[in-house]
């Protein structure tokens, strides 16, 4: 039995030449299309450079644009020829000029000597296909295309549009069910008569000359007509992009394509040297193939589409900076802010480091300068702790941080000192989690022992910012995860809402915290508020201290309490 | 900004440039032994004799088929040396450095007399392009590839590269890698911000801005470059390679979620020649916004002299820079 070889050229035509020869050596007869646009000289060129070959033949030429009929004319003609010329070819198979041969000629010829009357085509049905591109599907077949896609695009969108609009819809020939498929075949030569001699094949041709990319569409569709033994799977490999752009084979590919099972790889970038090397090297029998494992290679294009339409999510970069919409206000992984906690417990700092398993930062964004753990004045990624340098842009400050640092769970204080234009990024991330006692701040102003009638106004003052905040945290448009206790809540039962910050921040801690902060002595703190009031201030973020609890300390005045503590 | 508006500004930058063709003289042009569909780089210089012989050979391995280079009036043999280099076509300018925007003006009329439709690659002789897969593919690979997915501009983040200890202590050798002594650099510092009237992204950042520009952070110089162009005689560099007209060639990001491919340009600017260069650019002042650029690094050099940090990174390969989300593969696999 013989195999024949139908290419189709418009590009690279050297190498086209060194696969042409590569399968005439093995015994293949090959016929090669050149596109009409390749320059004569060109052609010329090649033409001689396979003078010495009887069985590799040029067909009639054709003028070959992308998504058009002109596809389908070019392989008819070229598979006439090469049944007519070669009547001992009992397969065919279609490849391009940028096909390789991965597997030895004689391992396919066996191939297929082993499955005889099968025809390889990818062959799917409309409703099934998942791969198109550009939601023309079943309307392939139903509109028509005049214009070219490439060349113009808005006449070809237009037209599909209006006819859309009218609801102009073409029938389909009776007996046909469209199926798609990869365009790379081998069919038999019974098939192909079939198909080429058909009493309907002036209809047919009539009818996919106006179908959408017929190349993909005429053989897979013909062949349930005629076929007999249909295995509906390309024997060439062939990968997409999400734009329906072939992917291209490079000299690095080589150990991929080695576990490949397919017998032609397209497309192979033409100056892959080592992969022509490799693949027309005579085969050498006793050479070894690693073991088949085309998975590896779907995963690597899968992989790049991914990263193509999804990315990195938390990354901005050069060529990567979503919008709000589509994750421009995301980190890169989940982090903690803790608000209020570090006026309230003593040693909270160290204690949060050693539950949550986490780098714990002071305050982040304090007004003098950044505090990182370990009170680095650079961290991770050439962070500098300049407050100028962090405050002429937080955002990029904030995800900067927690990217550098994937991997390791990141924490910092937050506060109403604080600056405060990275709130709205805060409020707005998903990964972000916030724990706030509302009303702590007045902790440590309380405990400066200095008098009330001085810090009325900052305690006004930090509590409207820290309002501010809260406030923005309870609109509808907030993801972050938001924890909020007011200080006497908290205060009331402190073990509770410690335990599920613990949960939140490590929930896969597997011991159950046995030691906690130790909390500030807060004897007087409520008289201070009192205090506060009678100062005519109005502290709403604290919450209700009972003033009952030190009675004794609000007779004898702030001043006492203070040195109560 | 009204695309009208930029439309004129457009034209204004294209005539700059051909009002500047004369200032640009010819001394030796070998364009005409140029395969097809070169693969050009484009550069202006002043006085980098001693980094020429490894500029040269770095592009020539990466696929650059050939260099159009403006000579700044140099007087350290920079000029006698490109002029025998035979994939170099060489132009002098005496002019003001200033005065042509830099020397974008010439390159920009460069790029349209002899560039427009070939993938032109603009960069200064201490920057050196890398993108992903570049040691085993070649631009030529890369520039298929974009052509075939339409795409006519590629952006290379330019990347600080510094050395360990003062500069001084490791002096660089003609012909020598200056990545073997400038090793490291800053992996996640930089900031972004989006260009509203042009479109670009604004990056800033690294350990210039760490150490010279902490107090004055908008004057930290911008990142973001576009050095890598199919170019078309309409097109203009609107400052160095850092933005484009018409704005459209600066959407070289993508908004909704993915990566775009990307590289970087290493920046071999650190070296002992640096303090020499500044010291010559300050008396000049022929750069940018005053010198402010190369007075802040004076200032900088007394008080700091060392850019390494705890954090600093060691360059190893490209692979490393995509890990680390300064570049990006993108959907070329």
């Amino acid at each position: 039995m013989t195999l024949g070889i139908v290419m189709l050229c418009h590009t690279a035509l050297h190498r086209a030449a060194q696969v042409a020869r590569h399968w005439a050596v093995a015994g293949c007869p090959v016929v090669i299309h050149f596109d009409r646009r390749v320059p004569d000289s060109d052609r010329a060129e090649l033409v001689a450079a396979l003078a010495d070959l009887p069985d590799v033949r040029f067909s009639a030429r054709v003028a070959c644009e992308w998504g058009t009929f002109s596809l389908v004319e070019a392989t008819l003609i070229a598979t006439t020829q090469l049944l007519r010329d070669f009547p001992g070819a009992d397969h065919v198979y279609l490849t391009s000029g940028s096909c390789l041969p991965l597997r030895p000629v004689a391992e396919l010829q066996a191939y297929l000597a082993a499955h005889p009357g099968t025809d390889f085509i990818e062959s799917v049905t409309t409703a099934d296909v998942g791969w198109t591109i550009g939601g023309l599907n079943k309307e392939r077949f139903t509109l028509r295309f005049p214009f070219s896609w490439r060349k113009q695009r808005r006449l070809f969108d237009g037209y599909v549009t209006l006819q859309r609009l009218l609801g102009v819809r073409r029938r389909i020939p009776a007996g046909l069910v469209p199926h798609l498929g990869s365009q790379w075949w081998c069919l038999t030569r019974r098939t192909l008569e079939g198909i080429l001699q058909s009493p309907d094949r002036a209809r047919h041709d009539r009818y996919f000359r106006r179908v959408w990319i017929p190349d993909e569409s005429y053989f897979q569709t013909l062949v349930r007509k005629v076929s007999a033994k249909v295995e509906s799977r390309s024997l060439t490999l062939s990968k997409f992009d999400f734009q329906g752009r072939p992917h291209v084979f490079y000299d690095d590919h080589l150990h991929l394509l080695r576990r490949s099972e397919a017998f032609l790889a397209r497309k192979i970038w033409p100056d892959a040297d080592l992969l022509y090397a490799t693949y027309l090297a005579p085969a050498d029998p006793a050479a070894a193939r690693p073991e088949p494992n085309p998975g590896k290679i779907d995963r690597l294009f899968a992989k790049a589409v991914e990263r193509r339409t999804k990315g990195r999510p938390g990354l901005f970069m050069q060529s990567r900076f979503p919008t709000k919409a589509r994750g421009g206000n995301r980190a890169a992984a989940p982090y903690g802010v803790f608000e209020g906690f570090a006026d309230l417990f003593e040693d909270f700092h160290p204690w949060l480091a050693r539950v949550a398993e986490a780098r714990v930062h002071g305050h982040l964004f304090a007004p003098n300068r950044v505090h990182f753990a370990e009170d680095e004045t650079i961290f991770k990624g050439g962070l500098s702790d300049s407050a100028t340098l962090r405050d002429y842009n937080p955002r990029s400050f904030l995800t900067n941080l927690i990217w550098n640092s994937r991997g390791e769970r990141q924490c910092f204080h937050f506060g109403p000192n604080d600056a405060q234009p990275i709130t709205l990024f805060l409020a707005a991330d998903p990964n972000a989690t916030l724990m706030i006692v509302s009303g702590a701040f007045a902790i440590p102003l309380w405990r400066s022992g200095r008098p009330v009638a001085d810090i009325r106004a900052e305690v006004a003052r930090l509590q409207k910012i820290e309002a501010e905040f809260i406030a923005l945290l309870q609109a509808p448009e907030t993801k972050a995860r938001v924890r909020l206790w007011s200080l006497a809540d908290f205060v009331e039962d402190p073990v509770e809402p410690l335990h599920q910050i613990v949960d939140d921040l490590n929930p896969r801690a597997s011991h159950r915290m046995t030691e906690l902060p130790s909390m500030v002595d807060l004897t007087g703190f409520a008289s201070f508020i009192q205090e506060l009031r009678n100062q005519g201030m109005q502290p709403v973020l604290m919450g209700d201290f009972p003033t009952e609890i030190d009675r004794t300390q609000l007779r004898d005045g702030p001043s006492h309490s203070q040195q109560a503590k | 900004m009204s695309s009208y508006r930029l439309r004129l500004r457009r034209k204004y930058l294209l005539l700059r440039a051909f009002r500047r063709r004369r200032q640009l003289k010819p001394v030796v042009n070998r364009m005409a032994a140029c395969p097809r569909q070169p693969i050009l780089l484009f550069s202006t210089m002043r006085n980098e004799r001693i980094r020429l012989p490894y500029f040269l050979d770095y592009y020539r391995k990466l696929g650059v088929d050939h260099f159009l280079l403006v000579d700044n009036g140099s007087d350290d043999g920079t000029r006698e040396y490109l002029a025998e280099q035979p994939d170099v076509s060489l132009w002098t300018a005496t002019a003001g450095y200033k005065q042509s925007r830099f020397g974008t003006d010439w390159m920009m009329h460069l790029l349209r007399r002899h560039g427009s439709e070939n993938w032109c690659l603009t960069v200064d002789v201490d920057e050196f392009l890398v993108f992903p897969y570049c040691e085993t593919r070649s631009l030529r690979a890369l520039t298929d590839w974009l052509d075939s997915s339409g795409t006519r501009t590629f952006s290379a983040m330019l990347l600080d590269m510094y050395p360990k200890g003062p500069m001084h202590e490791q002096p660089y050798h003609e012909g020598r890698n200056p990545f073997e002594i400038a090793q490291y650099f800053d992996s996640g510092n930089y900031v972004i911000h989006r260009n509203p009237g042009l479109g670009n992204l604004w990056i800033q950042g690294g350990p210039r801005a760490r150490l010279y520009f902490a107090d004055q952070p908008k004057q930290a110089p911008a990142m973001n470059k576009i050095p890598l162009v199919k170019w078309h005689p309409s097109y203009a560099y609107v400052s160095s390679t850092h933005m484009m007209l018409p704005r459209g060639l600066n959407l070289v990001f993508e908004d909704s979620g993915g990566e775009k491919p990307s590289g970087c340009l290493l920046h071999a600017k650190f070296l002992d020649t640096f303090a020499a260069k500044a010291e010559e650019e300050l008396r000049r002042g022929q750069h940018y916004a005053e010198s402010h650029e190369y007075r802040a690094y004076r200032e900088g050099l007394t008080r700091e002299r060392d850019l390494w940090c705890y954090w600093s990174e060691k360059y190893i390969n490209w692979r490393q820079l995509e890990i680390l989300g300064l570049m990006s593969k993108g959907n070329w696999a």
